[in-house]
Formats: structure tokens, sequence, C-alpha cells
């Protein structure tokens, strides 16, 4: 456990002394800030109209605006990710490989399974940390709306893109472990969410058995759930099987790099 | 203290240390000498637990470096070729880092770190970031690392590389002052380095080892009792004649004559026997004009040519 906090203090360090976690979170939150205003601003503007028009009817408008641009934001911020996480993990393993202190880690009493654990809860962290200045916007609507947002799309949301995120940071680190060049590892990395992303999209609405098996493989269709309010038990075991799947794949790579030529 | 009995490693085809067996005793500096890719970096790595032998035990502080890697690993500090620092962090908290994973409790680490520090000369650096420093400064905290938690067992892959003289000297003064408290192995391509710092000498080459011996019983033992060379101005069936029957003569080599009409001739003799005077008496018998008459010493720098080339392959390896 020592020696697990010890990996992680240095990745935390690692990714607060160089740039890397401000330029990521700081792009980030620019582009969450923008495309948060877009959708509010969007679902403003049609719950007038809906209202203006319900008035014409006589009806009482049943336009929910706080719901739906969570709901937007949340599929948006998703979607960001598949571009911000490889660059979260491109280094990981592959920095470590080129600078050679995989030697130092590799020769001292510390398992690999502390080593991919230390590295995976840090890159957790990161994130964790770009996700929370996000909680303002959501905490504006709070005081702001009217209605209030509602807290289960929001706890789900949230909990919907911890789990989802930290489903690519386990791949995208495990992809870091197989090349010592980060730059392949970050083209390796994106083409696999791309390709994630793309089984999802060309899945979705599948009536036949293997479409129905390869729309359930999606990381991103467990995810759509939770945007919806709903805690869904399959999503969950879905990612926590994801991410532990990678994980062990990691420590095999890791450990694998024992027999290879270095 | 390390025991390493037919040790092999292939890659694929090719085999860089082939059935090697040697021992390492407490407090002993072996070094490794030999020349690039002679198998010495994989020995240290299989040493060190980085890597398995394909073949073969070897054994640190009484452990298997394979089945009981973790606890070898806590005895042995290792500086592999490269240094192994993280660019960003400062030099006191990368060895913090490798303190703690070491395993190195909390209270011991800060006397630590002062000590690897002034061990290395390192103390004006300490809040400086790795990657400002110069190459010879990195090696150095390279190895800071390999000592800072103060292991059993010190494992240097070619310590001395990038440093300038100077610091070549503070870093083998370095290395002396280690010996008796720790067993160290240190590999190195430089000949002088191994007669100043280390107690015994394994010469390994294209995986095998060649000879394994104090610096100085390498020395007089490949001397092979004595060898003379001698420069004559004579036919050279002659002198080869001549040269042979004089007692003590064990062997003599004759060159062809350069264009001057001077032959050359390589004659050895048992240890003890003194055969110059006896050359020179013949030689001058005959009424040969005689250049040169001068015993021939083998450096250091000989025995390891002889050992690791192949046309010089009638040095036998002596262990």
């Amino acid at each position: 456990m020592r020696s697990l906090y010890a990996i992680y203090r240095k990745e935390m360090g690692h990714y607060f002394v160089s740039p890397i976690a401000y330029v990521v979170v700081g792009l980030f939150l620019i582009l969450c800030g923008f495309f948060f205003n877009l959708y509010l601003s969007d679902a403003i503007r049609a719950s007038m109209e809906a209202q203006m028009q319900s008035a014409q009817m006589g009806m009482a408008s049943s336009f929910d605006v706080p719901s739906e641009v969570i709901r937007a934001f949340l599929g948006v911020l998703a979607l960001f990710l598949l571009f911000f996480m490889p660059m979260i993990t491109m280094g990981v393993y592959s920095d470590e490989r080129r600078r050679g202190t995989m030697e130092l880690l590799m020769t001292s009493p510390i398992t690999e399974t502390q080593i991919v654990l230390g590295k995976f809860f840090a890159s957790l962290t990161l994130y964790a940390v770009m996700l929370v200045p996000t909680a303002s916007y959501i905490l504006f609507m709070w005081f702001k709306s009217e209605p209030m947002p509602p807290l289960r799309i929001v706890a789900g949301g949230y909990l919907g893109l911890l789990l989802f995120g930290g489903a690519l940071l386990a791949l995208g680190q495990f992809l870091s472990s197989l090349t010592e060049n980060p730059i392949i590892a970050a083209i390796l990395t994106f083409a696999a969410f791309l390709l994630l992303w793309a089984l999802d999209f060309g899945s979705s609405g599948a009536s036949s058995t293997p479409e129905q098996i390869v729309h359930y493989v999606s990381v991103i269709n467990h995810y759509q759930g939770f945007t919806q309010g709903v805690i869904d038990t399959s999503a969950l075991v879905y990612y926590v099987s994801f991410i532990a799947f990678f994980i062990f794949l990691t420590v095999r790579s890791v450990d694998s790099m024992r027999w290879r030529r270095a | 203290m390390i025991e390493v009995q037919d040790v092999t490693k292939s890659y694929g085809t090719t085999t860089a240390v082939d059935h090697i067996s040697f021992t390492v005793n407490k407090g002993e500096i072996l070094g490794f000498l030999g020349p690039n890719g002679a198998g010495k970096t994989t020995t240290m790595r299989i040493l060190t637990g980085y890597m398995p032998a394909t073949s073969g035990t070897a054994r640190v502080s009484g452990f298997d470096v394979f089945k009981d890697s973790l606890q070898v690993r806590r005895h042995i500090g290792y500086l592999p070729e490269a240094p192994p620092v993280y660019p960003d962090m400062s030099v006191e908290a990368y060895l913090e880092f490798v303190l703690r994973i070491k395993n190195v409790p909390g209270e011991k680490r800060p006397a630590r770190i002062d000590d690897a520090l002034a061990k290395t000369n390192l103390g004006d650096k300490r809040r400086e970031l790795i990657k400002h420093l110069s190459r010879g400064y990195k090696q150095r905290v390279g190895l800071a690392q390999a000592v800072v938690h103060d292991p059993d067992v010190i494992i240097l892959d070619e310590p001395t590389v990038g440093l300038d003289p100077k610091q070549i000297i503070e870093v083998r003064n370095l290395i002396k002052g280690l010996a008796g408290s720790h067993t160290i192995i240190l590999s190195t391509h430089i000949l002088p380095e191994v007669s100043m710092t280390c107690d015994r000498v394994v010469i390994i080459n294209k995986g095998k080892i060649a000879a394994v011996d104090t610096p100085q019983n390498l020395t007089s033992q490949l001397r092979g009792g004595q060898r003379i060379r001698v420069e004559v101005q004579a036919p050279e069936k002659q002198l080869q004649d001549l040269l042979s029957q004089i007692p003590g003569a064990s062997r003599v080599q004759v060159s062809p004559a350069g264009s001057d009409g001077h032959v050359a001739a390589t004659v050895e003799s048992a240890q003890g026997q003194d055969v110059r005077s006896q050359i020179a008496a013949k030689v001058v018998e005959k009424g040969w004009p005689l250049y040169e008459l001068r015993g021939l010493s083998l450096s250091l720098e000989d025995i390891f040519l002889q050992l690791t080339t192949d046309d010089a392959a009638h040095a036998q390896p002596s262990n």
C-alpha cells in the first residue's frame, strides 16, 4: 500500500509540476464553458418559443430547461473526453520506458500491480480535478433556475462520467504500456476511442443478436443511461469490469517488458 | 553474497550471455570488464531481477533473483547504463521518491538523503530540477539513487561514463569507500578503472567469461613467465635456429625481415629464467648486429586485448 501511494504521489507530482495538467484541464474547461453557454441559451430560447406557443394554445409549457441543458452538457463532456484522455494517458508508461526509469521501478521492491494501480488512481484523480470546476455550472443552475435541476440526473451523470472516463483511462494506459513512443501511444488510444465510439454509432437501434452484442460492448452506450438519471447495475458492472480488465492487461504488459529486449 | 551459476540469456537467436558462473564475496568489489556488447549489462539486469535468465540460477544474499525477486530487490541498489531520473523532479524529491519505493520508513529518509548527497557531492544541487543538471551531475544523481537506501549489494553499470576526470576520481573513491560494508559489482570498458578500484575482475567477451582473477594475478599470470623482444640483422632461418637452441627459451617467433634488413623475434621463457644475457652472447658470437633486446611486460590492456580478440587465441583463459 505504501509503495502504491509512492507511485501515486510521484504521478500526481508529474501531472502538476509539468504543464500537462494545466494545459489539459484549462483547454477542457474553456470548451466546457463555451458549450454550456451555448446549450443554455439554446434551451432558454427554445423554452420561450414553447411557452409562447403553449400560451397561444392555452396550455401549460412542459419544457424543462435545466434537465435539457444538463443532459446535453453531459453528452458533450463525454465527447470531449475522447479527445482529452489520450493526452493524459499517452506518456504514462511510454515516457517511463523511454527515459529508462521503468528499470528503476522494476528493480525496486514493488510489484507491477502496485505500479499500475498507483498510476491509474493518479490519472483518475487528475480527471476528477478536471471535472470539479464543471460542477460550478450546475451549482449556478441550482441557484438560478426554476425548476431546480433534478438531483438524480446530476448525480447519475457525474457517476457515469467518472466511470466512463475511468474506462477510457484504463484502456489508454494499457495502450501506452505497449510502446516507447508517446505519440504512437496517443494515436493508438485516439484510434481505439474512435472505434469504440463508432461501434455505438453503427449499432444503435440494433435488432439482430450480433448487433446487440456489439452495442453492449460499446463504452458510450452504457453512459447514456446515467445522463437520464438511471443508475443501471449492468452499466456499473460493465464499467467496473472494463476497468479491471484493462488494468489486468496493463499489469501483464508491464510484466512482459522483462521478457522483451529493451 | 552473489552466486551466479551457469546463467544463459538468449534473445531469440542471439545469445547475449552464455553459461557464465562466478561468485562475489561479501564486501568485495568485482569489476566486470568487457568490450561493448559483451553481455555486461544483460548479466547485471539478470542480477537485479529486471529480466529473467533463459537458464541457470543466480542468487543474491541467498535469494533467487527470479523466484524471490522482491526479496532480492530489497537488498540491491542499481545504477543502469542511463541514470533513471525524472527530469521534472528536484534532486531531493527524486531521492525521497526512491526511498519510498525502496520501503525506507519516513523517519529515516532525511538522514539517508543527506548522506547520499554528501557521498556524491550533490549538496549544493539538492533543490535543482534534474533536467537543469549537466550530464555528469545526472550521472551522480543516478549514483546517489543506487546508494541512498544503504543496500547490501550495489550494482553499477558503467558508473563513470560521462564524468570529467576529476569526477571520475571522486566516484572511484566513493566506490572504494563503500566497499567492506557493501558488496559491489561494477562494469566498465575502461581498464585502469578496474585495476584501481576492484578486488577481482571478471573479463567477459561475447557472452562468455574469459578470465576471473585479481588484477595483479591476471597481469602476472598472463605475462606467461617472460617475453623478450630481439631485433637483429641476420638471416631469419639461422636466427630461429640459434634462438631455439638457447636453454630455457620455450617459444620463438621470428617475423620476416623489414626493408632495413632487421629481423624481429619474440622469445618466451619460463618465469624466473632470464635468457637475455644468453641471447646477447649468442648473437654477438655470430657477429650479427644487435639493435634491440628488451623484456615485454603485459599490461592489463594487453591481457584484455589478448582475451577479447580472436587472433590472440593463444592466451588461454585461466580461472
